[in-house]
């Protein structure tokens, strides 16, 4: 892989590491439940499957800046590692009940929205 | 300040991620042997930064850097949603179900025993 993937990477995970921060700060903190958490991992895998997937900018974007946003911005945009600590302190702040509700909300959620993204992002494959 | 550290800690999680990625990631419909490791041991790395960062034990501009930035970034739930989509459209049901199961199960245990060993309320 070329230097520019990796310095394209980077700069991507900045972008994407600070629009999280950026989310978290924006929407008022609910010990109750970790909504920013929630929806910034079902929006970064609806991005991610469309933008992999649309044609116009698989086109006219080079490979470096297709695996920046990608790996970068989206990949570090949605988090895994504050998903699984959120669902412990659910667990032991709540109950286990409402935990199993994050990690079935998280998931399938988010599993169903990356199937959106890639067939949204098909269906303009055909159009053009 | 704290938006600062945030990118530097994101763009080196991202990184860390890409290189795992590079090595494990076969790119053909297989288990994400990359993304896996990154998610559980980002995952077992931020519970020992919480752990610190509770008892006042790191500095609050290390917390931004290493918990929100490197380990929010090193982890992905968006690569993780695309690859097992990617596994369902090829009918890979054994290795999706495998992979999105051994994902939840190791990376919310690691940080269970962590945190109920040494942050019990």
């Amino acid at each position: 892989m070329s230097t520019t993937t990796y310095i394209s990477v980077f700069i991507g995970g900045c972008i994407g590491a600070v629009a999280r921060y950026a989310v978290s700060l924006g929407i008022e903190p609910s010990s109750m439940f970790p909504v920013e958490t929630l929806f910034v991992n079902w929006i970064g895998c609806f991005l991610l499957t469309f933008f992999i997937t649309h044609p116009f900018l698989s086109k006219r974007v080079t490979k470096p800046v297709i695996v920046g946003i990608g790996t970068g911005v989206l990949g570090g945009f949605t988090t895994f590692s504050t998903f699984s600590v959120e669902t412990i302190q659910l667990w032991m702040n709540q109950s286990i009940a409402v935990a199993m509700l994050y990690v079935f909300l998280s998931v399938f959620g988010s599993i169903g929205l990356a199937w959106l993204g890639l067939k949204a992002g098909l269906r303009r494959v055909n159009q053009v | 300040m704290s938006f600062f550290l945030v990118a530097i800690g994101g763009g080196l999680g991202a990184i860390s991620r890409f290189i795992l990625g590079q090595t494990w990631n076969t790119g053909r419909p297989t288990f994400p042997l990359g993304t896996w490791i990154a998610n559980i041991a980002g995952s077992f790395l931020l519970s020992i930064f919480l752990i610190l960062h509770t008892n006042n034990l790191i500095p609050q501009s290390l917390w931004y850097f290493a918990g929100t930035g490197f380990c929010g970034a090193f982890t992905t739930f968006s690569t993780f949603g695309k690859e097992t989509v990617h596994l369902i459209e090829e009918k890979q049901y054994k290795q999706a179900a495998w992979y999105v199961g051994t994902s939840l199960f190791v990376g919310i245990i690691i940080v269970g025993v962590m945190l109920f060993l040494f942050l019990p309320e």
